[in-house]
């Protein structure tokens, strides 16, 4: 427990070091990490946190790095996280999100770290959640999260961010790539960006006639924003919105969308318990080696497999 | 679960005026699986070194081709040394000059790379000495 703690009590006290230290052993799922995160979870919950989603190219990063500045105007401290892809093949990743915040990276009240997907899918990091408590219990104010460059169904983000605001650029496509599912149903504030652009009205018509084609969920209506980030414009605009939003949740649908959002962790939590159960058990007796020659001889299918590796599993410990 | 993966911030202190080797280095330890985070041009010394404790990088790689190593690159080391990152391994690559080798390196700084190097030299340089225990 010596050194979950040890980082725990320092980092509940801002200390940046800690707050990095604790990232990487969730990042990379060390013995550590179940402590720390158990340990800080009742100091969680008291930050804001939004989800910045878009295509590659259409100005995440830049957007943040000029939101983060206007929240510091403010005197809020923020967290940003910023998640860019693993390689398939190499199982590398360059991060390269930071080049366009580097101006923030000497201010105390700033927190920023990259983060690769690690082959995880739907856009983000396995360790997202555990980093946005890490900053949360660090006390940031405001968390903002980058997802990769999502094209259409990386939407993991509404598993963690009660407002997510959704990035495009004129020229996305036409009114058909707005009807698809997906991306373009999650967010709760569109943003034009790179609004200098001539197209940049007939991008917000397209979005206007989508949202207004479908049902609402709830009485939110997302407003949609033209930024061009390179300039700041439309910034402060995007930060009202924002706040809205918070607004509106807590009106009423904030304790519904937190549950939903613990109720995934909590799925996904014991999920991953079961099956780290089973596959040890499993693999110890030999009895998965058995299972995949069985396999590949064609004797049973993967799903009766598994229902037999449950009930052996289920049996035993019934014995004991 | 335990996933390590060696992450490596590739910086360029200093007015260089363009980035096209730290550019291949990057890519190149990228594709040998590691983790590396690129801040582009014009950092200062402050930025490079909160940056790596932000990122809790393994390993810190300085590229520099103006010709002010002899500027930056101390006061980057003072800095890691204050906030106490020693244990991170640095290393260098661009336009050193034959009699700053040895000073560079006594300031902590590993090891020096010079034009033409081969990728794979600086891939092993950093694999076999990454302190992977940390």
């Amino acid at each position: 427990m010596a050194v979950a703690s040890q980082i725990v009590t320092s980092l509940l006290q801002g200390n940046q070091r800690a707050v990095a230290k604790a990232i990487t052993h969730v990042e990379d799922g060390t013995s550590e990490a179940e402590k720390i995160t158990a340990l800080l979870y009742p100091h969680t919950g008291k930050a804001q946190v939004i989800g910045i989603t878009g295509s590659g190219g259409v100005g995440k990063s830049t957007l943040i790095e000029k939101l983060v500045r206007e929240l510091r105007r403010g005197g809020k401290t923020v967290g940003v996280i910023a998640v860019d892809p693993t390689s398939p093949f190499s199982g590398g990743a360059f991060l390269g999100d930071r080049i366009r915040m580097q101006d923030l990276s000497t201010d105390e009240g700033v927190f920023i770290r990259s983060m690769a997907t690690r082959n995880n899918p739907g856009g983000l990091a396995r360790a997202t959640m555990d980093t946005v408590r890490i900053l949360d219990a660090s006390g940031k104010d405001i968390i903002l999260i980058e997802t990769v460059g999502a094209g259409q169904s990386e939407v993991d983000i509404i598993k963690i961010a009660p407002t997510v605001v959704v990035v495009l650029a004129p020229g996305f496509g036409d009114a058909i790539q707005t009807i698809k599912a997906g991306i373009m149903e999650i967010g709760d504030i569109f943003v034009i960006n790179k609004a200098d652009r001539e197209s940049a009205d007939k991008a917000v018509i397209n979005i206007r006639a989508m949202l207004q084609l479908g049902t609402q969920r709830g009485k939110w209506i997302p407003p949609i924003v033209k930024t061009t980030a390179t300039t700041g414009a439309g910034v402060s605009e995007l930060l009202e919105k924002i706040g809205e939003h918070r607004e509106y949740l807590s009106k009423g649908e904030a304790s519904q969308r937190q549950r939903r959002i613990v109720r995934e962790e909590l799925e996904e939590a014991i999920k991953r318990k079961t099956a780290e159960h089973i596959l040890t058990a499993l693999q110890k007796e030999g009895e998965l080696d058995n299972l995949i020659s069985k396999l590949l001889s064609k004797e049973i299918d993967p799903m009766s497999a598994a229902e037999e590796a449950l009930n052996r599993i289920l049996t035993r410990s019934k014995r004991r | 679960m335990t996933e390590k993966k060696i992450r490596i911030l590739v910086a360029k202190p200093g007015l260089d005026s363009h980035d096209r080797g730290a550019k291949v280095v990057a890519r190149a330890l990228r594709d040998a699986g590691m983790e590396v985070i690129y801040t582009g041009l014009r950092q200062t010394p402050e930025q490079i070194v909160e940056t790596v404790l932000q990122e809790d990088v393994d390993v810190l790689g300085l590229s520099i081709l103006s010709g002010a190593h002899m500027t930056h690159f101390p006061k980057i080391m003072n800095l890691m040394k204050q906030k106490d990152l020693k244990d991170v391994l640095v290393f260098a690559g661009g336009i050193i000059p034959e009699e700053d080798i040895e000073p560079l390196q006594k300031l902590g700084i590993r090891e020096i790379f010079g034009p033409g190097t081969p990728t794979e030299t600086v891939i092993d340089f950093v694999k076999k000495n990454v302190q992977k225990s940390r």
